[in-house]
C-alpha cells in the first residue's frame, strides 16, 4: 500500500517533470514550429478531412499517408496550371513554396 | 528495472489524467463545471471547430467546455437545398455527441447571458457561473429586427420567415412554398452588405426557382437587393438567371426594405414602390450575436467585433477571442461557415500557444471555398486564400490566387456534397 502511494507521488512528480521538459523545448522553438505546421496543414482539412482523413464516400481525396513525391508533383502541377482542376489551381497559388513543402511533409507522415 | 517500473507508473498516470477528464465530460449534463481552461461559447462552424482543435492541438491536455443551447448542429450551407426540395432537415443536421465522446469536450446545453471580462467568468441563462482562462466567443449573427418596421411581429406569428439561421424556419419556409398556388410570387429582400453568407440569397432564389420550374412553372421569384449589384459571383448568377430561369427570376438592385405589412404580405422600400408576394423572405440587417453586443465587444459601429487577426483576440477585452460571422472582417474576407472554421483553427492554435508558453504563429493562413447550387445538380464556387500580413496586421488575399468557376457544372456539385460532409466532420466529428 505504502509502496503504491510512493509510486503515485513519484509518478505525479514525473508528469510535472515532463511538463517542464515541454516548456524547456520552447527555447529551441521546435514545439512551436510543430504547432504552426499542424495549424497550416489544418487549412486543407475543411475539404480533405481532419488530419487528412476524408469522410467515407468523399469525392475529395484524403491526404493522410499520401506519397510525398506524388503529392508534391500534384500540388506543383495544380499551381502551374498543367493539371486541370476545379478549385485547386486557385488555392495552391495562395501558398508559398515553403508552406506547400510543410503541408506536403505533414500529410505524407500523417496516419491514415 | 526499477526505472522502467517508475516510467510505467507515470505513463499510466498520464493516461489516467486524460481518462478522468473524459469521464468528467460524460457527466456534463448532470452538472455544469465551475471553471474551464478554455470556454467556447457557441457551437456553430467557428465554435465547434475551435473546441475540437484546442483539444487536438494541445494533444488533449487542455480542458475545453462548450456552451451551446441547441441539441444538434443544423448547417446553414446546404440549407437552401431543403427549400429546393432535394434535401431534408436530417441531411443538414449533425449531433454534438462526438465532440464529447471522441474529443473529450465538456458540453453544456445553455446560453451565456453575461460575460464578466474582468473577473474572467460567464453567467449562464440557467444561473450557473463558469470561470475561464481563455474565452472563445463564436456567437454568429443577430438579425436587426428593428431595422424593418413590423418585421418582428410578422416573424413571430410565423408569416414572414427569415430561415437565415437554419432550423425550424427552414422547414417552415419549405412548407410555405409547397402551399403556394402556381402563379404565385416568392420575394426575397437582401440587406446591405456585410451580412452572413454573401451568395446565400442568390443561391436561395435559384433553389426556389428550381422547385417552381418543376412544380409551379407559372410562379415567379423576385430578388429585391438593397445593394447596388449582386454581391457575390455576379456574372455567374446573372448568366444562370438568364439561361436557366428566364422569365421566372427577376433581379432588382437598390431595393432597401424599410417596413412590412403582414395583413397584405407587402414590403415597403426606401425609394421604390411596395411589393406584394405570396411568400415573403425579408432579411433585415445583421450584426454580431447579442452576447457580443451586450458585452461591448462589438466595437466596430456597435455591430461587429474588432479582433487582432493574428490570434482573433478581441481588441476590447483580454483573453476573449472572437470568431466567425461576428467579427469585423479583413478586406475580401466573407462571412461564411468555411471562413469561420478557418478562423477557429488560427484561434485554437494561438490559444494553445499562449496557454503552453509556445510562440504564436507569425504567419497564419485562412482559406475560403464557397459553393452555390444553382439547380439540383450544378454548382458555382468562389475561393480565396488569405495570408496574415505582419506589417499591416491584417489578412490579405494573395494576388493571383483564388477565383470563380468557369461556368455552372455538375462535377462541382459532387465536390460540394463532399465539401459539406468533410467540413461537418472537421467541425464536429
Amino acid at each position: 500500500m505504502r509502496s503504491i502511494s510512493w509510486f503515485i507521488s513519484w509518478g505525479l512528480l514525473g508528469s510535472v517533470g515532463f511538463a517542464s521538459t515541454a516548456l524547456a523545448q520552447t527555447a529551441n522553438g521546435s514545439a512551436s514550429k510543430d504547432l504552426h505546421t499542424r495549424a497550416l496543414a489544418a487549412t486543407c482539412a475543411n475539404c480533405h478531412g481532419t488530419e487528412g482523413n476524408a469522410a467515407p464516400g468523399s469525392a475529395v481525396p484524403g491526404l493522410a499517408g499520401m506519397n510525398k513525391v506524388q503529392m508534391q508533383t500534384a500540388l506543383k502541377a495544380f499551381r502551374d496550371g498543367t493539371r486541370p482542376a476545379t478549385v485547386m489551381h486557385q488555392l495552391t497559388k495562395g501558398y508559398t513554396d515553403q508552406q506547400i513543402d510543410d503541408i506536403n511533409g505533414y500529410y505524407a507522415a500523417a496516419k491514415r | 528495472m526499477q526505472r522502467r517500473h517508475f516510467l510505467n507508473q507515470s505513463t499510466a498516470l498520464a493516461g489516467l489524467g486524460l481518462g478522468s477528464s473524459a469521464f468528467l465530460s460524460a457527466c456534463a449534463n448532470m452538472s455544469t463545471p465551475s471553471k474551464a481552461k478554455v470556454l467556447v461559447v457557441g457551437g456553430g462552424y467557428g465554435g465547434a471547430t475551435a473546441a475540437k482543435y484546442v483539444r487536438m492541438f494541445s494533444n488533449y491536455q487542455i480542458d475545453v467546455v462548450l456552451v451551446e443551447p441547441n441539441a444538434s448542429f443544423v448547417s446553414c450551407p446546404m440549407s437552401n437545398l431543403v427549400l429546393g426540395g432535394t434535401k431534408g432537415m436530417a441531411d443538414i443536421t449533425t449531433a454534438y455527441d462526438a465532440l464529447k465522446d471522441k474529443h473529450g469536450v465538456t458540453l453544456v446545453r445553455d446560453m451565456v447571458s453575461r460575460i464578466d471580462a474582468n473577473a474572467k467568468s460567464v453567467t449562464l441563462a440557467g444561473g450557473a457561473t463558469i470561470a475561464y482562462d481563455k474565452l472563445i466567443l463564436s456567437p454568429g449573427i443577430d438579425l436587426m429586427w428593428d431595422s424593418i418596421e413590423g418585421l418582428k411581429a410578422a416573424n413571430e406569428s410565423g408569416q414572414i420567415l427569415q430561415a437565415w439561421k437554419a432550423g425550424p424556419e427552414t422547414l417552415a419556409m419549405r412548407r410555405q412554398l409547397e402551399a403556394m398556388p402556381d402563379g404565385g410570387v416568392f420575394a426575397i429582400t437582401i440587406p446591405e452588405a456585410p451580412y452572413r453568407c454573401p451568395p446565400g440569397p442568390y443561391e436561395r432564389a435559384c433553389q426556389v426557382a428550381s422547385y417552381f420550374k418543376a412544380a409551379k412553372p407559372k410562379s415567379k421569384v423576385l430578388i429585391l437587393d438593397a445593394n447596388q449589384d449582386v454581391t457575390s459571383k455576379p456574372a455567374l448568377f446573372k448568366k444562370v438567371w438568364a439561361e436557366q430561369y428566364k422569365g421566372m427570376i427577376e433581379y432588382r438592385p437598390q431595393h432597401k426594405a424599410t417596413a412590412v405589412d403582414a395583413k397584405t404580405n407587402t414590403v415597403k422600400f426606401e425609394v421604390q414602390e411596395d411589393i406584394k408576394a405570396q411568400v415573403l423572405n425579408v432579411l433585415p440587417s445583421m450584426r454580431a450575436g447579442a452576447i457580443a453586443v451586450q458585452s461591448s465587444l462589438a466595437n466596430a459601429n456597435g455591430r461587429w467585433c474588432h479582433v487582432n487577426y493574428q490570434t482573433f483576440e478581441s481588441t476590447a477585452a483580454k483573453d476573449i477571442h472572437v470568431l466567425g460571422d461576428s467579427i469585423q472582417v479583413a478586406p475580401l474576407m466573407p462571412k461564411s461557415g468555411h471562413m469561420a472554421n478557418s478562423h477557429a483553427k488560427v484561434a485554437a492554435a494561438a490559444v494553445v500557444a499562449q496557454l503552453s508558453g509556445l510562440e504564436i504563429n507569425p504567419s497564419p493562413v485562412l482559406t475560403n471555398t464557397c459553393y452555390s447550387f444553382v439547380n439540383s445538380k450544378e454548382v458555382i464556387h468562389v475561393a480565396s486564400v488569405h495570408q496574415y500580413d505582419a506589417k499591416d496586421k491584417t489578412f490579405k488575399t494573395v494576388p493571383g490566387s483564388g477565383g470563380l468557376s468557369a461556368s455552372p457544372n455538375e462535377l462541382e456539385g459532387v465536390y460540394a456534397e463532399s465539401w459539406a460532409k468533410n467540413i461537418w466532420a472537421d467541425s464536429l466529428l
